[in-house]
């Protein structure tokens, strides 16, 4: 199996509103996909035709080499899914959240009992399985999901902004374990308008306003992306001056990064006309992810 | 609550609907009782006093029975409310100057049909009397002697219908409710969605939401049954089992109905709400409260589309006439239909999908 999932054009309408619109791209088996966009994006639409779960108005898919028209059900045996909600059970407990998606993807009832096990050590529950749900705080209750979306072992799972509510040490955690099942050949297709998160990607796929952007390395996007040169510029009165500068013939683009101007110029020769301009040396930066994400939503 | 249009409109519709629709069927007064009538005396006097009996609007004259087990028969199986007996030698005892018995069996498991028809029928009994003493000074007595007998609550006892009938409306009550509710809980909560990720099928995880309540359901029937048998004394005359086993139907259909409004309910709240609106015609129209006999037809035949209708039957003709399966196969048939159509529409209905 070459790809782990493809789509060809997919699009779902809701009413006259276009959620995903012509969507086609290519995750490898083993990878960490990342799905960037702003809210109302379609990223979620996405995952849920993926799932299995909507039906796509148009175009097509497969996912594990199940099409997505028809093959469903085989589909789900293999997935694993955590929507944003952490979806569990709050009056069961942590064991028994599991033990009842374990049952569900139909895990022997001889494995049963170490599958649990381990899910609970990888979330780091061991100790506090009895607890009932209602009483676990969000970066338990995280993993917890996490644990009942991968009980079954599926080949490939789909977290939908799994980090939504968390605290960062808890984000930092979850990252570490999905790293892991990626290294272990789970293929991951994850969610998020956190950057930091984004980093964690083997490749990122930019979704606004239902239309894919871009699709790349994290490293590459940061290259490509920004066509021109980015500079940092560190002026006393920022603020009043991005408007300005704005207007500038040669200056593509201007955002605050805290303290800090973000100019994109038009070409590196246009750095001596900015110094001259604002008085102040012009540094020559690499893009973060931010940037490019600012950019590609602009664009749209 | 501008934006909750559903709940708007049940908070007109509850009004308007319900009470329009109580307001024409809530009649104390029954009129067109089914009567059955056994007459050995075939004669003048005994015709004389079947036609006052007829034309007073209150007794229809359905059956003719030609034995006093086809009048069992008629009464215990529901179709006939009430009996009219004459002894073969009716018109001579009345020839003679005497009184003329006549009996009068009435369906006391209703008790307000049973109230109405033994009072009208002492009344005919009284008014024919007098018509004819003021022709004839040759009785002693009345020449009508109505003999009432209300069967199955012969001491009129109050707890007996209703234990039965509240039993019902308490299972029907929260099947429907817990059900309606319970799979829209999940909805909002998002553990639906999770759930028809997992390989799952429909078949299943709806057989998942309907036996721990058939479960409940008998549950609740054992309570409302020890309370009603230790408690208020209701003499449980029919099969103990067969009232178990009959209750599976009812107990589906309410589940049926609670699942059907799951599906267009939006929120617990609307799923309460609905659950509220269906469970007033049931109450008000199953029979439990009025009589469904006294009922205009359009409103008759609304109170056949009610599980309790059929329920209240069941359970009543068990447990106070004694009657087994044999008298209630249409009103378990009409149950088994309502499951099989609301659950399989439910079945259907729920796709695995979202949106």
């Amino acid at each position: 199996m070459e790809y782990a999932v493809t789509t060809d054009r997919l699009t779902r309408v809701f009413g006259n509103f276009t959620a995903v619109d012509q969507l086609t791209l290519q995750i490898k088996p083993g990878e960490i996909y990342g799905f960037l966009g702003p809210n109302g994006s379609g990223k979620t639409t996405a995952i849920r035709m993926l799932c299995g779960i909507l039906e796509p108005t148009s175009g097509t898919a497969t996912v594990l080499g199940y099409d997505l028209s028809g093959e469903t059900e085989q589909i789900k045996r293999r997935i694993g899914y955590m929507s944003q909600k952490f979806s569990l059970y709050d009056d069961l407990t942590a064991a028994e959240n599991l033990g009842f998606y374990a049952g569900l993807y139909n895990i022997p009832r001889r494995e049963r009992k170490s599958r649990v096990q381990e899910m609970l050590d990888m979330a780091g529950l061991t100790g506090r399985e009895d607890e009932l749900v209602a009483h676990l705080s969000g970066g338990w209750k995280q993993r917890l999901a996490l644990g009942c979306a991968i009980i079954s072992r599926p080949a490939i799972v789909f977290l939908d902004e799994p980090t939504s509510g968390v605290s960062p040490t808890s984000r930092r955690r979850f990252f570490n374990i999905i790293s892991r099942l990626a290294s272990e050949g789970t293929t991951v297709m994850v969610t998020t308008h956190f950057m930091d998160e984004a980093e964690y990607c083997n490749k990122i796929a930019f979704i606004s306003s239902g239309r894919l952007m871009a699709v790349d390395t994290p490293d590459n996007l940061k290259q490509n992306v920004l066509a021109g040169c980015l500079v940092e510029l560190d002026l006393p009165n920022a603020m009043d001056q991005l408007e300005n500068i704005e207007q500038l013939p040669y200056v593509k683009e201007c955002s605050v990064h805290g303290l800090l101007l973000h100019v994109l110029l038009e070409d590196e020769s246009n750095l001596g006309l900015l110094e001259e301009y604002t008085g102040v040396p012009a540094k020559p930066i690499t893009p973060s992810l931010e940037d490019v994400f600012i950019a590609l939503a602009n664009k749209n | 609550m501008r934006r909750d249009r559903m709940t708007l409109g049940l908070i007109f519709m509850l009004p308007l609907v319900q009470l329009l629709l109580f307001g024409y069927a809530i009649q104390t007064e029954v009129k067109h009782i089914p009567t059955v009538v056994f007459d050995q005396s075939l004669s003048v006097e005994s015709r004389d006093l079947l036609d006052a009996f007829g034309a007073s609007g209150y007794f229809d004259m359905t059956y003719a029975a030609s034995s006093y087990t086809e009048v069992n028969q008629m009464i215990d199986s529901g179709a006939a409310k009430v009996g009219i007996i004459f002894p073969p030698d009716f018109a001579r005892v009345i020839q003679r100057g005497e009184s003329g018995q006549v009996q009068v069996i009435v369906d006391a498991s209703d008790n307000m049909v049973a109230n109405q028809a033994m009072a009208v029928a002492n009344s005919i009994g009284l008014l024919q009397s007098q018509k004819v003493l003021l022709q004839s000074k040759q009785f002693k007595g009345p020449p009508y002697d109505i003999r009432v007998r209300p069967w199955y609550n012969p001491d009129g006892i109050t707890a007996f219908y209703m234990v039965p009938a509240i039993l019902g409306i308490i299972v029907t009550m929260t099947m429907v409710i817990m059900t309606s509710m319970g799979i829209v809980r999940e909805r909002e909560r998002g553990t639906l969605e999770q759930l028809i990720v997992t390989p799952i099928k429909s078949y299943e995880l709806m057989i998942g939401k309907i036996v721990p309540y058939i479960a409940l359901g008998y549950l609740q029937i054992t309570v409302a049954l020890l309370v009603g048998v230790l408690i208020f004394h209701v003499p449980i005359r029919g099969s103990l089992l067969e009232l178990y086993l009959l209750t599976l139907f009812f107990i589906t259909a309410s589940l049926g109905l609670g699942i059907l409004i799951s599906n267009i309910a939006k929120s617990q709240m609307q799923a309460f709400q609905m659950s509220f609106f269906v469970m007033l015609p049931s109450i008000l129209l199953s029979g439990f409260m009025f009589p469904r006999e006294a009922m205009p037809k359009v409103i008759y035949y609304l109170s056949t589309i009610i599980p309790l209708t059929y329920y209240l039957d069941i359970i009543r003709g068990i447990v106070l006439k004694g009657i087994g399966f044999p008298y209630l196969v249409g009103q378990v048939v009409s149950l088994l239909v309502f499951s099989v159509v609301l659950l399989t529409l439910s079945i259907l209905k729920f796709k695995k999908k979202i949106a």
